[in-house]
């Protein structure tokens, strides 16, 4: 049951095979045995989660549950939920009590899906291994001694471990894909626009972005009918025509155009990484697809522009944490700018702490067009880049991440070496397209562990219904994502 | 030396929507602290602003006032600062897009000594979009300051003139015509007690007929034409003084004290902020076309400039009672009200001007209040030229309506005002006049003019002051054969 992909649960939620309570309960008693050694969840909250299965199970007996009623779905704790604690991953907001819901929650609400807890992230979605993380790093369930990725790495470990039926995350620079590529699931960033940011605790708001992080490309595509649509109280929301996301998933690739970016196969891939892709290619071509090799000569940029804007426009949205009106405060404090400065420095962490700092410089007068100015025009060239390879093929692939999951401790004192986490996923959000990582084998270790591999998919805008299809037939070919860690049993169970 | 003082105005006006800039709070004032604070007003993690599209219909119709520039295109910057009262920690407001950009307004610079009243065009540099913080309350927790954020998110336009102002006298003619033209066109209510219409006023001094601006001091936040008038000659003054004794004037901020009437230094260039501005990427650029434009233009009143013409010509008015009359909104739609009602234009301009001026400025009423409505000052009008009373009973007449005794015909039949214009009536008036002043006649008739006035004097007091004056001159003379 566990390993059910979303449709099969709701079949058994409608035949009453289980209940709602019956299934939460389920995932509750996983995460109960395994999350103290896992760290998936920041905030777990039985009573809560089982009343809203007991009101899904209500609404499944009156016969209008909707595709997602009943089940049990992890949030990043990025996401306002109204009545739970809402960290953000940050000592800094360690006891806010989110007073509202972000348009997200308040989607799955409306399902009638069951908030199974609140997952652990990098602080403010700053990291690319879950270590920057005020609560403690979350470990790989594949190898416990890897990260799981990051920034949503505890929604990453949560469905990997099975620890939930699926999860949401945010994407500002990879901060879905590269986790889902580390743990050996399906993850999605939709087209900038497509799901509200309100309510999402922002880090930087022309690249976040909410998706889907669950076992398969269609779990993905039940999640973004819920999660995507308008939202007026967004002004970066687009106001499209809602979307049956699940439409094309059965549509075959024959003449499937895949572009292949010389830059992503050149720079800084791992023999074990490459060779999986490279298969994956392979079994696309066997389903019809054509392969035509593009560039995409700006790429190289993407981080360095990245680590101009993102840090800039966090710099300005991490202002409001300043200790006056809610999260934390500095206990003794001499005056106002002391309370400051005390404040931010106890609440912050280092990464957090380096990013301000970073977007202070770039935004600060004299520095301003060298740095923010120049970003923001190559990030426009970078975004025409895509423009000209969508002339020429209708999606994109290459690796998600450069290597396998790496060792908790391995990178987290080398900033740089982190940032090249993200060196194929930055792109696509300076560009603001839609990208997907799904599994696409394994690499050994050299201690003999099996390491999931994620094959990034990248669409053009608003092509995310495309894409799944392009990842499910895949999935209808290969078992890669249907495969689970073994989780060694937790310490005092039977 | 002499000295040449030189001025900017920036202004800060409140606008009048229902809802904040970028949220869906109300901006009412005076309710109980935070209770007009949403989530988005006190900067919850994850929450977006959204524009209030009144705020920006506010900003179209100022642009098609001063006759400037509306950027079809403009964008929202991020101000970056930390203050408790800033709930972000950044102020949302526009930088180097701005959406109105350069535009014009005509003064009038009343006389003063022996200096003649005078026209001058003061231009506008710009006016943007922004909202605007909350506000400190320090002593109701003792020990402790409160934060109080029904404010914060209010949307403010912010005016923005070139450096044209000569004199204390020239900007508080600006300040007013301001203030007197954002309420015409009904973006702000110019309650400045409120803190609704706020001026900051950049001063520097530099020898007459030199060129290059001297080193300006910002005087903050000034919420009366007094005080702006009095900051300006004291640090006008101050400016002067210094550089005479071979000082310099450092770039400052200052605030004007009302109770000593100075002006102190609240910080200085150095300890200016580096506001960080980049584009707001919560929201989207502004844009705003001709079709926008056209909707705007047809919400828009007859501006006083075109009224003040149109009085000119449509009712021969001079442009000085033109002027007068359009000098608010209000005034000059009572001056029409009346001329609608009935009343003759000239004479209506008059008594609005005079009589009505006068009562509400003795009383500190507004026109609002006033007792006397438009219709019933024609009504009074009409009675004057039709001759049923005269110019001096008429001012009996308002006096008791000001005071609430009833309506004009009511009152004239009450105190028993109507002119005597029977001409038999005062025939036999002066008939008996003439023969109880035998003396006064024949002092007329020797030669003495003077003597016929004192003739009319009694006819008039004979009648109680009920005959009218123009018809007791015309018997006189016929009976005298003058």
């Amino acid at each position: 049951m566990i390993n059910s992909s979303l449709k099969t649960l709701a079949q058994m939620l409608a035949n009453k095979e289980i209940s709602s309570v019956e299934l939460t309960q389920t995932f509750l008693n996983r995460i109960d045995a395994y999350n103290p050694e896992i760290n998936a969840y920041i905030s777990l909250d039985h009573d809560r989660t089982l009343a809203q299965a007991k009101a899904a199970d209500v609404r499944i007996a009156a016969g209008n549950a909707t595709a997602l009623t009943g089940i049990p779905i992890a949030q990043k704790d990025i996401f306002c939920a109204q009545g739970w604690k809402t960290t953000c991953g940050s000592k800094m907001l360690e006891n806010f009590i989110a007073p509202y819901d972000a348009h997200v929650i308040t989607q799955f609400d409306h399902a009638g899906a069951v908030n199974l807890g609140k997952t652990n992230m990098d602080e403010f979605a700053m990291g690319s291994s879950n270590e920057t993380s005020y609560f403690g790093g979350v470990k790989n369930p594949w190898d416990f001694s890897r990260v799981p990725g990051g920034s949503s790495g505890g929604s990453a470990a949560a469905v990997a471990a099975r620890l939930c039926a699926a999860a949401t995350g945010t994407d500002t620079g990879g901060s879905i894909r590269q986790p889902a590529s580390l743990c050996g699931f399906t993850g999605l960033k939709p087209t900038y626009g497509v799901v509200s940011r309100y309510g999402m605790i922002a880090f930087a708001s022309s690249l976040d972005q909410a998706g889907p992080m669950a076992k398969s490309a269609e779990d993905c595509a039940l999640m973004m009918n819920v999660m995507a649509g308008f939202d007026e109280r967004d002004s970066t929301s687009l106001n499209r025509e809602k979307e049956d996301y699940t439409r094309d998933l059965n549509k075959p690739l024959q003449g499937l155009r895949v572009g292949l970016p010389k830059e992503f196969f050149d720079i800084g891939i791992d023999p074990s990484t490459k060779d999986p892709i490279e298969k994956a290619i392979q079994k696309y071509q066997e389903l019809g697809a054509e392969l035509i090799e593009i560039s995409l000569p700006h790429s190289s940029l993407s981080i360095p522009v990245y680590y101009v804007l993102a840090p800039a426009e966090a710099s300005s949205n991490l202002s409001r944490y300043d200790g006056v009106r809610y999260g934390h405060r500095a206990s003794e404090y001499t005056d106002l700018m002391d309370m400051y400065c005390k404040s931010r420095a106890e609440g912050f962490g280092a990464e957090v702490k380096r990013r301000i700092l970073i977007g202070t410089y770039v935004l600060s007068a004299g520095y301003y067009d060298a740095y923010y100015l120049k970003a923001q025009q190559i990030r426009r060239l970078i975004a025409q880049d895509f423009e000209e390879a969508f002339k020429k093929c209708d999606v994109i692939m290459g690796p998600t991440a450069p290597s396998t999951a790496f060792k908790a401790g391995q990178k987290a004192d080398d900033p740089v070496a982190m940032y090249l986490e993200d060196l194929y996923t930055i792109a696509v959000n300076l560009a603001g397209l839609p990208g997907m990582s799904v599994p696409a084998g394994f690499a050994t270790s050299a201690d003999g562990k099996p390491l999931p591999v994620g094959l990034q998919i990248i669409g053009n805008y608003f092509d995310e219904a495309r894409m799944l299809n392009v990842a499910h037939q895949y999935q209808q070919v290969t078992d890669w994502h249907a495969q689970a860690p073994t989780l060694d049993k937790p310490e005092g169970s039977a | 030396m002499e000295w040449e003082v030189v001025i900017g105005l920036e202004t800060h006006t409140q606008l009048r929507t229902n809802t904040k800039i970028f949220s869906g709070a109300s901006t009412t004032y005076g309710a109980e602290p935070n209770t007009q604070a949403c989530e988005v007003s006190i900067a919850l993690p994850g929450v977006l602003p959204v524009l209030n599209k009144e705020a920006v219909n506010c900003a179209i119709k100022f642009g098609l006032a001063v006759n400037a520039e509306i950027a079809p295109r403009s964008v929202f910057a991020r101000k970056n600062y930390f203050y408790p009262d800033l709930p972000k920690g950044y102020q949302i407001s526009q930088y180097e897009l701005p959406v109105v950009g350069k535009g014009a307004v005509t003064i009038q610079v009343p006389a003063v000594g022996k200096n003649a009243a005078y026209e001058k065009v003061i231009n506008i540099t710009r006016a943007h979009l922004e909202e605007d913080a909350g506000k400190s309350v320090h002593g109701a927790v003792e020990g402790m300051s409160g934060i109080d954020l029904n404010r914060a998110g209010t949307p403010l336009l912010e005016i923005v003139t070139e450096p044209d102002m000569r004199s204390a006298a020239e900007a508080v003619a600006y300040a007013k015509k301001l203030h007197e033209l954002v309420q015409w066109i009904g973006i702000c209510d110019g309650n400045m007690q409120e803190g609704s219409f706020r001026c900051d006023v950049n001063v520097s001094v530099r020898p007459k007929g030199t060129e290059k601006l001297g080193t300006r001091r910002e005087i903050k936040n000034l919420n009366s034409f007094k005080f702006m008038q009095q900051a300006i000659e004291y640090e006008t003054r101050w400016q002067i003084e210094t550089l005479e004794d071979g000082g310099t004037i450092q770039q400052a901020t200052v605030l004007f004290n009302p109770d000593t009437g100075e002006t102190r230094a609240m910080r200085s260039k150095e300890e200016a902020n580096d506001y960080r501005y980049f584009p707001d990427p919560d929201l989207l650029p502004l844009e705003i076309t001709e079709a926008d434009k056209t909707r705007v233009q047809a919400q828009m009143p007859e501006l006083p400039e075109a009224m003040k013409l149109r009085f000119e010509t449509q009712f021969g008015l001079t442009s000085y009672d033109a002027a007068s009359l359009t000098a608010s909104r209000e005034l000059a739609q009572y001056f029409v009200e009346t001329v609608d009602a009935g009343a003759e234009a000239k004479p209506a301009a008059n008594w609005v001007m005079g009589a009505i001026s006068a009562k509400l400025n003795a009383e500190e009423k507004s026109l609002a209040e006033s007792p006397v409505s438009s219709v019933s000052l024609a009504s009074l009008l009409k009675r004057i030229a039709d001759n049923t009373i005269s110019n001096n009973a008429a001012k009996q007449v308002f006096e008791a309506m000001w005071n609430g005794e009833g309506e004009v015909d009511a009152i004239i039949d009450a105190k028993g005002l109507k002119q005597v214009s029977d001409t038999g009536a005062i025939e036999a008036i002066i008939d008996e006049v003439l023969a109880a002043n035998a003396a006064m006649v024949e002092e007329f008739k020797a030669g003495k003019e003077k003597a016929f006035n004192a003739l009319v004097g009694q006819a008039m007091k004979a009648s109680k002051g009920k005959a009218n004056p123009a018809q007791v001159n015309e018997v006189l003379k016929k009976k005298l054969g003058a």
